[in-house]
C-alpha cells in the first residue's frame, strides 16, 4: 500500500465521521468529538483537520470545529455509501455477526470501485438504510431513478458519468431552502404516485414541516402541500438551489 | 344552487312527454381529491353526498337529476383522481367512468388555489378528448391567499369554456350548467394543446398509425392510446395485448428509444412534459399579490407543531366525545324529566296485552328521543364541522408514525376517527388505502371503535349509573384495545406497509350551511331508520318478556352471562337482541326493569355489560359491510376476534373490578 494511498483512505474516515455527525447535529463538529469517534488523539485530529481544511475538504476554525464543503461533502457521502451498502451485503447476504459488521465495512469500503458500489446496491435491491437504520445516501451517478440505472446496466458508471451537484434527502433541507428533484429512489408505484402529485425530475420543493419520532414530512410543491411519510421522503434528493442566504459555512449546515 | 331556484325550475320547466335525444343527457362531476365536487352536486341535485375537507370523501360514483330549462340533465358525481395513471381503489372508479360510460360533458372542477397541480389532471383530460367545461373552485380561498386568476386568459390558453364558483355559496353555478348544457348541445372538438417534444411527438404518431392500422376494437382516439401504452399504462396494455401484441411490442422498442434520449423512463418525460405547461398556463393566468400571512396558516403552525400537534390532536380525539358526554348528559337530563312529567316510565308485564305494547313502544319512544336528540345531534355536529375544518389531514399527519405501529399509515386515522360516528361509512371510507391488507388492517381497528350506538351504551350504563370517569376510562380501554389487537392482526397478516402520501388541504372555516345539512342528512336516516325500530322492538320485547319466552333463552346462556361475566341471567337476551343494534341492550333493560337501572345491576356489572356490549360483535350492519367489502372469511375471522376479546376483557373486569369499587 503506498503511502498516498493511506493518506486518502485516512482523509475518507475522517470526512465520514464528520459527514455522520453533522447530520446528526447540523452543527460544526468538534475535535473532541471527532476524536473520541476515531479514537485518536485531539492533538492529531487538529492536525489532520487543518489539512483537510487546506486541501479544501472543509471549513474548519479551531474554536467551533470542522463543517465539510461541498468537495469534502461528495467524498464524504459517496464512502458513506459503499460503507453501508457494504454493511447490508456483510449483514444481508453474507450474514455476519452484527459486531463484525461495521469495521469489515470500514476495511472495504475504500477499495470498492464505482461499478461495484451500483452492482452492489442492484443486488441488494437498492436498500435505503443500513443494518442500523441509518439512511444510505444517494448514488452521485447521472441517474433520475433506480428504473433508469437497471434500464442502462450495460453502461458502465464511466458512460453514465457522475453529477457535479450533490444530492441530498428532502428531509435534510431546512427552513427556507428551495431543491430541486434530481432524483428518486424506490418503487415504480411509489415514483408515479410521487410524479402525479407534482414531484417530478426538475420540480422544486421545500419543506414546511417535519413531524418528530420519524413522522412524515410537509412538502410544499407546485402551490400545493403534500405531507409524505418519512420513508417515501428520504427517498427524494434534491439539489440545493442557491438561494442569496446560503450558509458561507459550507453545506451541511442548514439554518 | 338550490337558492338559485333549480329546485323551483324542477316545477316549472320540467315537461316529461319532452325528450328528444339532446332533452336528457349526462354531465360527469370530475378532477383532483377535495376540489368540491360533492359541494356542488349537492346543490344541483339536492342530494347529501358526504363532504368535507379531506381528500377521499367520495369513494363511489353517485348519480342525482337536475331539471333545467326543459332538460333533464343526470349529474354523476366522481371520487376525486389526480391522474389517470392510477392505482388506487377509489380513483379507478372515476377513470372507468369517463374511459367507458362517455359523459356527454366532464365538469373538470378545480381548486383554484392550487392551479397548477389542478390543471395537470384537466390536460389528461383534454387529451383524451372528452368534451370538457373547467371550474375554477373555490375562488374565495384563493383570494384569501392572494391569488388572482385571470378568466379570459386561462380560457384562452386551454381553448374551452372556464367558469369561476364559489360552490359553498352557489356562485358561479347557474353559469357554469348554462355553459355545460351548451357544450353538451353542440360538441366543439377540444383541442390538443398538449405537444410533447419532437422525439416524443414523432414516436406518438408513428405508434398512433401503427394502432389505426391495426384497427383495435377499443373504443378511444388513437393518439391517446399511443400516449397510455408510452406511459406504460397496465389497463390499456393489458387490453390491447389481447387484440394485438406486436403494438406492444413495438411500443417498448419506443418507450426505450425515448428512455435512451430523455434518460428518463417514459413515463417521467411525459408527466414532466406535461408539468411543464400546466405551469406555463398557470403563470401565465394567475398573479399571486403580497398579503398578511392568512390566519389558516397561522392556525396550521399549532396544529403541526411538533409538541403543540399532538396535544390538539389528542384535543380533537378527545374533545369530540367529551364534548357528547357533557352536552349529550345536559340535554338528556331535561329531556327525561319532561318525560316522566307525562308519565312514569315504567315496565308493564301483567294486564291487557294492548297495554304491554303501548308501554312498550312508548318505552321505545322515550328511549329514542333521551338517546339520539341528545347526544348524537350534538356528535354529528362537532364530527361535521371536524371533518369540514381539514383538521383530520393534520390529526393524521402527525399521528402517522404511530399509526405505523399497527401498520397503517396516518391517512389511516381518518377511517377510523369517522368510525367513531358509525363503522359503516368509516369502513367505506377505507377504500382511502392503498392495499386490500391496509384496508383489511384498518377495518379491523375500526370494529372496535367506539360508534355512536357504543357510546349510547356507555353513556346510558356507565355514565349515568356508575360516573363519568369510569364511562371516560371505557374509553381510553376501548383506545388501548384498539392498539393492542392492531398489533396483534398485523403480527398475523404480515407484508410491507405503504408510505404516506396525501394532500394537506387549507384550513377553513366550515361553512355553517353545509354542517347543518350534513348534520341533518345523517341523523334524519338514523331516525328513519332506528325509531321504528326502538318502537316496534321495544314493544315485542316487552310482549315476549311478559309472555315467558326468554326465559329459557337467558338459562340457556348463563353459563357465560353469570358464570364468566358475573351478569345476571337476563343479561343473555341483550346480548342476543344487541347484535341487531348496541342500543337495544340498554333499551330491552329500561323494558325490563324500567328507567332505573340501578335496581337491577350493582357498578361492577354495569361496566363489565358496558365492556361486553361495546366489543362482543360488530353490529349486524357493519358484519353485511364486512362481508361486501372483504368477504366471508374475513369477516368471520373479525367477528370472532370480536368475540374474544370481548370475553377476556369483560371475564378479567368481572373479576378484578369488586376490589376497586
Ligand atoms: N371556502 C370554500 N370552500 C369550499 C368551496 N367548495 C367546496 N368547499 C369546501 O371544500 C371541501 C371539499 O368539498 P367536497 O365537495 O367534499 O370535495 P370533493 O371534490 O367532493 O372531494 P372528494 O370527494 O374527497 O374528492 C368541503 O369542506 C367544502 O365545504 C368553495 O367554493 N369555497
Ligand atoms: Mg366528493
Ligand atoms: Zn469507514
Ligand atoms: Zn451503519
Amino acid at each position: 500500500m503506498s503511502d498516498n494511498e493511506s493518506i486518502s483512505e485516512n482523509i475518507e474516515e475522517y470526512l465520514e465521521v464528520i459527514y455522520k455527525v453533522s447530520l446528526e447535529e447540523k452543527k460544526p463538529v468538534t475535535t473532541s468529538n471527532i476524536s473520541k469517534n476515531l479514537n485518536i488523539a485531539p492533538g492529531s485530529v487538529t492536525q489532520m483537520l487543518k489539512k483537510l481544511d487546506k486541501r479544501g475538504y472543509v471549513h474548519y476554525s479551531p474554536y467551533k470545529g470542522a463543517v465539510l464543503t461541498e468537495k469534502g461533502l461528495k467524498v464524504a457521502s459517496k464512502v458513506t455509501r459503499k460503507h453501508r451498502l457494504l454493511e447490508r451485503f456483510l449483514n444481508d447476504i453474507l450474514k455476519l455477526k452484527k459486531d463484525k459488521i461495521h469495521s469489515e465495512a470500514c476495511q472495504m469500503e475504500h477499495a470498492l470501485s464505482d461499478d461495484a458500489e451500483r452492482a452492489l446496491c442492484q443486488l441488494l435491491e437498492q436498500p435505503d438504510q443500513c443494518p442500523d437504520e441509518a439512511p444510505i445516501p444517494a448514488c452521485d451517478f447521472k441517474f433520475d431513478s433506480c428504473e433508469e440505472c437497471l434500464e442502462r446496466k450495460h453502461e458502465d458508471v464511466e458512460e453514465v458519468g457522475s453529477r457535479d451537484e450533490n444530492l441530498i434527502s428532502v428531509i435534510s433541507l431546512g427552513e427556507n431552502e428551495v431543491g430541486r428533484v434530481s432524483f428518486i429512489r424506490g418503487d415504480y408505484k411509489v415514483i408515479r404516485r410521487l410524479m402525479d402529485m407534482g414531484i417530478t425530475i426538475g420540480a422544486m420543493v421545500s419543506v414546511i414541516k417535519l413531524a418528530p419520532f420519524k413522522g412524515p414530512v410537509e412538502v410544499s410543491v407546485r402551490g400545493s402541500k403534500l405531507a409524505l411519510g418519512r420513508d417515501i421522503a428520504k427517498n427524494v434528493f434534491v439539489e440545493l438551489i442557491d438561494c442569496e442566504s446560503k450558509d458561507e459555512d459550507g453545506a451541511l449546515v442548514h439554518g | 344552487m338550490v337558492k338559485l331556484g333549480f329546485q323551483k325550475e324542477k316545477v316549472r320547466d320540467f315537461d316529461p312527454t319532452f325528450s328528444s335525444s339532446k332533452d336528457e343527457f349526462t354531465i360527469a362531476l370530475s378532477g383532483n381529491a377535495n376540489v368540491g365536487k360533492s359541494v356542488i352536486f349537492n346543490q344541483l341535485t339536492g342530494s347529501n353526498q358526504i363532504v368535507g375537507n379531506w381528500p377521499g370523501k367520495t369513494v363511489e360514483k353517485a348519480e342525482g337529476k337536475l331539471y333545467f330549462q326543459g332538460q333533464k340533465i343526470h349529474v354523476i358525481d366522481l371520487p376525486g383522481i389526480y391522474s389517470f395513471s392510477t392505482f388506487s381503489m377509489e380513483e379507478i372508479v372515476s377513470r372507468e367512468y369517463i374511459a367507458h360510460e362517455k359523459p356527454d360533458v366532464v365538469i373538470n372542477v378545480l381548486d383554484a388555489s392550487v392551479l397548477e397541480r389542478n390543471l395537470f389532471f384537466t390536460l389528461q383530460l383534454m387529451e383524451m378528448e372528452v368534451p370538457l367545461v373547467v371550474c375554477i373552485n373555490q375562488v374565495d380561498i384563493a383570494r384569501q391567499k392572494g391569488i388572482i386568476i385571470d378568466e379570459k386568459k386561462l380560457e384562452k390558453a386551454l381553448g374551452v369554456p372556464v367558469v369561476f364558483t364559489v360552490a359553498v355559496r352557489g356562485e358561479g353555478l347557474r353559469k357554469l350548467i348554462e355553459k355545460a348544457v351548451k357544450a353538451a348541445e353542440k360538441p366543439k372538438k377540444v383541442p390538443e394543446i398538449i405537444k410533447y417534444g419532437g422525439e416524443v411527438e414523432k414516436r406518438i404518431e408513428s405508434l398512433s398509425e401503427m394502432i389505426s392500422s391495426k384497427k383495435t376494437s377499443l373504443n378511444y382516439s388513437n393518439r391517446w392510446m399511443a400516449i397510455k401504452i408510452l406511459e406504460n399504462d397496465p389497463e390499456i396494455i393489458k387490453n390491447i395485448k389481447k387484440e394485438s401484441p406486436e403494438i406492444i411490442s413495438y411500443a417498448n422498442q419506443l418507450a426505450y428509444e425515448i428512455e435512451k434520449i430523455h434518460q428518463e423512463p417514459s413515463f417521467a418525460v411525459m408527466a414532466s412534459e406535461r408539468y411543464t405547461l400546466a405551469n406555463l398556463i398557470a403563470s401565465g393566468a394567475q398573479v399571486q399579490t403580497k398579503i398578511d400571512i392568512p390566519f389558516s396558516e397561522r392556525l396550521d403552525k399549532i396544529l403541526t407543531h411538533p409538541v403543540l400537534g399532538y396535544f390538539t390532536s389528542a384535543l380533537v380525539i378527545i374533545g369530540l366525545l367529551l364534548w357528547t358526554f357533557t352536552i349529550g348528559d345536559f340535554l338528556e337530563g331535561i329531556l327525561s324529566n319532561a318525560f316522566s312529567f307525562f308519565q312514569p316510565v315504567d315496565p308493564q308485564f301483567s294486564g291487557a296485552i294492548t297495554a304491554i305494547l303501548w308501554n312498550g313502544a312508548f318505552g321505545g319512544i322515550v328511549a329514542g328521543v333521551t338517546l339520539i336528540i341528545p347526544f348524537v345531534i350534538p356528535f354529528y355536529l362537532l364530527l361535521s364541522y371536524i371533518e369540514n375544518s381539514g383538521l383530520l389531514t393534520r390529526v393524521a399527519f402527525m399521528m402517522d408514525s404511530f399509526m405505523h405501529k399497527i401498520g397503517l399509515h396516518g391517512k389511516a386515522l381518518i377511517p377510523l376517527i369517522l368510525g367513531y360516528g358509525c363503522n359503516v361509512p368509516a369502513i367505506d371510507s377505507t377504500r382511502i388505502l392503498e392495499t386490500r391488507r391496509e384496508r383489511l388492517l384498518a377495518a379491523f381497528a375500526i370494529t372496535f371503535a367506539p360508534c355512536a350506538a357504543r357510546t349510547i351504551l356507555i353513556l346510558g350504563l356507565v355514565a349515568i349509573f356508575v360516573n363519568i370517569w369510569w364511562a371516560l376510562g371505557l374509553y381510553v380501554l376501548d383506545l388501548i384495545i384498539i392498539f393492542i389487537m392492531g398489533r396483534i392482526a398485523l403480527k398475523a397478516t404480515p407484508g410491507e406497509s405503504t408510505g404516506l402520501i396525501m394532500e394537506m388541504h387549507t384550513l377553513k372555516l366550515p361553512s355553517f350551511s353545509v354542517i347543518l345539512k350534513q348534520t341533518w342528512a345523517r341523523t334524519k336516516s338514523l331516525i328513519y331508520l332506528v325509531f321504528p325500530i326502538y318502537i316496534v322492538g321495544s314493544a315485542i320485547i316487552q310482549a315476549f318478556y311478559a309472555l315467558g319466552v326468554l326465559e329459557p333463552v337467558s338459562n340457556f346462556m348463563a353459563p357465560l352471562t353469570v358464570g364468566l361475566l358475573g351478569l345476571p341471567v337476563f343479561a343473555g337476551v341483550l346480548l342476543i337482541v344487541g347484535a341487531v343494534r348496541k342500543e337495544f341492550i340498554l333499551l330491552t333493560l329500561v323494558s325490563f326493569v324500567g328507567t332505573d337501572l340501578s335496581l337491577a345491576l350493582n357498578p361492577t356489572q354495569f361496566i363489565v355489560l358496558a365492556i361486553v356490549g361495546m366489543l362482543y360483535l360488530p353490529c349486524f350492519s357493519t358484519i353485511a359491510i364486512l362481508i361486501k367489502e372483504f368477504g366471508w372469511k374475513a369477516a368471520s375471522v373479525i367477528t370472532g376476534a370480536n368475540f374474544a376479546t370481548a370475553l377476556v376483557v369483560g371475564g378479567l373486569f368481572a373479576k378484578i373490578l369488586p376490589y376497586f369499587l
